[in-house]
């Protein structure tokens, strides 16, 4: 067992993990954070993509011990009394169906305009390339991305400390 | 108050926002994995990594020595506990259904298939356990391809099922053969629709409660049928089916492969009340693959019968589906349901389906979004193509020739079915203006003329389908067990909200939404005020669940259906509350007015109020407003539309891209265009996938080679693009929504569409046929080959069945 020291939306855990424990695992079934879901083996799909220090991780692709000392973010952590920005914008934009990608989608999304603050529609599907989903052509999500871009860039504060009006 | 305000305020049509969204943005979706019950084991199953074996012994002795574990079954522990996994259509008299148990006891039939299951208290501890099962096979010739399995002398994957044969049958429609003494054009080709793993995104799961608070046993289950799992594992388990709760709670994604009662579900209902504990069973994505069933994996032997001016005259079809191992619950079913599509929306005068059933060592086959749908349409979309090539045509032109016109409608197809409402004329016209057709022709011409590198390709797609499965008289006729029908319930309660119940079982599709919207409208209460349940055998006793497009023009008609007998009620007591004769009373925007009389009127929600207090009931009638529904549809309805493909085939690598692609589809009446839109889209992906990408690849031995994500190409966001959808809207007349069904239209159009349109690039070269996936190698190959004088692809991969031969090769006679 090894003693790791997490930060996950906001709160504080220390917990005596197997070494070979996935990051994801650690998550759901320890913290029982099951916002995050899993939906390969193998790395492909990015379903349980996590922001880790801000910038975005498959948590299936990590053990927990390289999470210590990190600061992870999961879809639970997004909104903040409020949806956040692109939480709105994929509700709007319909850039949802079945909603299983839509957790790890949207962190990865995060991630890209943390990067490109105005990306173009090349860059968003360059940038969510890791990221997969079967319902919605993608077309949607690329539009939510756009539209969050938007949204985001009007605002004076840091990307992540807008916060969009909660939707009906 | 006008009609006209009414209108405008109707949520009917409007693109509402999905009530599902904020529980799947915010992360406290409830997918069946998520679910964690205090004392829960954790299920792995022991898989063959053999095609092909008998099993000579199973000891799972050493696994329960390991920590964690609590139990390690075989099969041959818990055969008494359960019989065959359940099979519901027999297409045929001479149909073999062979025996298929939850855990294989005798022989293993591919790589995949369950041997022995371990519990542990802990997934990880489990896992390890399961490498602890000693296996000792006796390897067997594997048989992959269909067909060397159909020769003689094949390995027999059932040793009393002589060739493989599962079934055959054969359907005529009209004379075929005297289409042919006459025709001027007889078209000869073969079509592979390749097999393909439907790729949910969410992996199955199961988690069975033994005992709950109503003292039935509950599964939860990522399913897309919780009512057939009902039944099925009652019947199977021989446990009363009162006793029995199923639930599918939040479901990411079926297209078909949840639409099925899994031997997982069986085993993992068996032994939680075996040992009295909850039991959870996910399958990683790996497993996926193996374990849950593939799509497609059909051969078509196609002739085509035509004058020299365009006109056809008749269609054969010689089909071969791969069953796989064992059916599953409609494995057989597949291409009966495609039957009909043959036409298309083509005048034809006969047509003739010849099909058989093949089992192989491979992970069985069973419903993929449109199920023998996409099968049919490929074969007629690619061959008037075809036509158009040999007849130097437009394939446009040579559409317009033979289709049903508008005003034909309600017109009876060759292959027995009745369409009642289209308007093909209307759709393709606004396709070519969204395409910019004429200018595309030019550039290819252009292209073609300069010898350019980069090769434009266009292809059409103008396809019908039939939804809403389904009538139950046709059901039984065709040889499947249950029926067609779907309930609905439709309250409103105390408060004046309103609670529908659908039988229906939604994973993606936004019921939630849409069937709320329809409550909405004919109850005339705000949208936010309706909320919709589904997915619970105990909500809703009665359901068929969501599969072939059915959800809206069955499920959703019935939830308007029951919506307006609850109104008939409301006036009823409206008019007893008022002291008016129920005649003098009106309905209009949730309101029950006296004619005549302003000011003097009751809300549906008083009424509501004053059904649940029932203080004042006129004489005979029952408290509280609520109303039940069951629909069984007396007929299909007929989406159609005109899909239009451009790609760039880049000649020296083979590489396809698609330069646009235009979508205009007739539904009938739309509920939520932004939900439509969406459902074209994703089905849109999927054919393109199938076109381009996806292909599940076995090697000689039975390997799985396309075993994981890695290997097997769902396209991401970077290789697809962005779609230009619109639609024209001829209502179905054979409900009173007007609605047709959208679930599968994408799917089932477009994969014709671009394969028409790799082909039409390169045909110049003397290519005529790609076979699927167009990957740039076959591409290129192609292209040497038409170069050298060869016609089509040559073969892909082992799954296909060995080369092409002269006749079966492509080119027309």
């Amino acid at each position: 067992m090894v003693r790791i020291n997490v930060t996950v939306d906001g709160v504080r855990h220390q917990d005596d993990v197997e070494p070979r424990l996935l990051l994801v695992h650690y998550l759901r079934n320890r913290l029982g954070l099951v916002g995050t879901p899993v939906g390969c083996d193998t790395s492909n799909c990015g379903a349980c993509t996590v922001l880790i220090d801000n910038r975005s991780a498959k948590s299936c692709t990590l053990l927990a011990v390289q999470a210590d000392g990190a600061e992870i973010t999961t879809v639970q952590g997004l909104a903040d009394g409020q949806w956040h920005p692109i939480q709105k914008a994929f509700h709007e934009s319909h850039a949802l169906q079945c909603g299983y990608c839509t957790p790890g989608m949207m962190l990865a999304a995060i991630d890209l305009l943390n990067e490109h603050p105005d990306p173009s529609e090349e860059e968003i599907r360059h940038g969510l390339e890791g990221n997969l989903c079967r319902c919605t052509g993608y077309q949607n999500i690329v539009q939510a991305v756009r539209s969050a871009a938007l949204a985001m860039g009007t605002h004076p504060d840091a990307a992540e400390q807008v916060r969009a009006e909660v939707a009906p | 108050m006008t009609e006209m305000i009414d209108k405008a305020e109707s949520v009917l049509g409007q693109p509402m926002r999905r009530k599902e969204d904020a529980r799947l943005i915010t992360g406290q979706t409830q997918w069946t994995d998520n679910i964690s019950l205090p004392d829960m084991l954790h299920m792995v199953v022991l898989r063959s990594p053999m095609a092909h074996a008998r099993i000579a012994r199973v000891d799972v002795e050493p696994a329960r020595q390991r920590p964690g574990v609590v139990a390690a079954y075989t099969g041959a522990d818990l055969a008494d506990s359960w019989g065959s996994l359940p099979m519901a259509w027999t297409v045929s008299e001479d149909q073999k259904t062979p025996p298929h148990m939850p855990l294989a006891t005798d022989k293993v039939r591919y790589v995949g298939d369950g041997l022995a299951v371990v519990l542990a208290t802990d997934p990880y501890a489990a896992a390890d356990a399961l490498e602890a099962i000693q296996v000792d096979y006796e390897p067997l010739p594997a048989v992959v391809d269909m067909p060397a399995a159909l020769a003689d002398g094949s390995p027999l994957v059932h040793d009393d099922i002589p060739n493989n044969r599962c079934f055959t049958f054969r359907l005529d429609y009209g004379d075929f053969d005297a289409t042919r003494s006459r025709a001027e054009v007889v078209l000869k080709r073969r079509f592979y629709n390749q097999r393909l793993i439907p790729n949910a995104m969410e992996p199955r799961a199961v988690v069975v409660a033994p005992t709950s608070p109503t003292g039935q046993t509950t599964i939860w289950s990522a399913t897309q049928v919780p009512h057939f799992v009902r039944v099925f594992v009652a019947l199977n388990t021989g446990v009363p089916e009162q006793q029995i709760r199923v639930i599918a709670p939040d479901v990411g994604g079926g297209f078909g492969s949840k639409l099925d009662v899994y031997a997982e579900e069986v085993i993992a209902f068996v032994v939680a009340r075996k040992l009295g504990k909850p039991v959870k069973w996910t399958e990683s994505r790996s497993e996926n693959y193996q374990a849950t069933i593939h799509g497609r994996d059909v051969i078509q032997d196609v002739e085509l019968t035509a004058t020299r001016d365009g006109r056809v005259l008749g269609l054969k079809v010689d089909l071969t589906a791969d069953m796989g191992a064992y059916l599953q619950l409609l494995t057989p079913s597949i291409p009966l349901l495609g039957r009909y599509m043959y036409p298309g929306i083509y005048k034809f005068e006969a047509h003739t389906l010849t099909c058989q059933g093949v089992f192989t060592n491979k992970t069985p086959t069973d419903a993929y979004r449109g199920a023998g749908r996409p099968e049919a349409t490929f074969v007629v979309e690619r061959i008037m193509d075809e036509l158009a090539a040999e007849l130097s045509m437009d394939p446009i032109e040579l559409r317009r020739r033979n289709w049903i016109k508008h005003e034909e409608f309600p017109y009876a197809t060759v292959s027995g079915l009745t369409y009642d409402s289209g308007n093909y004329e209307a759709a393709t016209e606004k396709a070519l203006e969204l395409f910019s057709y004429d200018e595309l022709r030019r550039e290819q011409a252009e292209r073609r003329e300069r010898r350019d590198v980069v090769q434009l390709g266009v292809g059409t797609s103008t396809y019908t389908e039939m939804c809403g499965l389904a009538p139950s008289r046709w059901l039984g006729e065709q040889g499947y067990v249950a029926g067609g029908w779907e309930s609905a319930t439709v309250r409103v309660l105390a408060t004046g909200r309103v609670e529908v119940v659908t039988g229906t079982s939604p994973h993606g599709q936004g019921h939630e939404t849409t069937f709320a919207q329809i409550a909405a409208d004919t109850l005339g209460v705000p949208y936010d005020d309706v909320d919709v349940i589904h997915g619970d055998t105990l909500t809703a006793p009665f359901g068929l669940d969501t599969y072939g497009s059915r959800s809206l023009a069955v499920g959703g008609v019935a939830v308007q259906l029951a919506a307006q007998k609850v109104v008939e009620k409301a006036a009823t007591l409206a008019s007893h509350l008022m002291e008016v004769d129920p005649g003098d009373v009106e309905f209009q925007a949730g309101a029950f007015r006296v004619k005549g009389t302003p000011g003097a009127q009751k809300s549906i929600q008083e009424v509501a109020f004053g059904a649940f207090s029932a203080h004042s009931l006129p004489d005979g009638m029952q408290p509280v407003l609520t109303a039940d529904h069951i629909l069984d549809p007396e007929v299909f309805s007929f989406p159609h539309g005109t899909h239009l493909c451009a790609v760039e085939v880049d000649t020296e690598t083979g590489m396809v891209k698609i330069r646009s692609y235009v979508a205009v589809d007739d539904v009938g009446k739309v509920v939520n265009p932004m939900i439509v839109e969406g459902q074209v889209h994703g089905g849109v992906a999927q054919g393109i996938a199938q076109a381009l990408f996806e292909e599940a690849v076995y090697d000689a031995d039975g390997n799985l080679v396309t075993g994981t994500m890695v290997d097997y190409l769902v396209p991401t966001a970077l290789d697809l693009p962005a779609f230009v959808t619109d639609r024209t809207e001829t209502p179905a007349t054979t409900n009173p929504l007007g609605v047709k069904g959208v679930g599968e239209a994408g799917t089932i159009a477009s994969t014709p569409a671009v394969v028409n349109a790799v082909v039409d690039a390169v045909r110049q070269f003397g290519v005529s046929d790609v076979e699927m996936p167009c990957s740039p190698e076959r591409v290129w190959r192609a292209i040497q080959q038409g170069r050298a004088g060869g016609g089509a692809t040559p073969k892909g991969t082992i799954a296909y069945g060995g080369p092409q031969t002269a006749t079966t090769a492509g080119g027309g006679e």
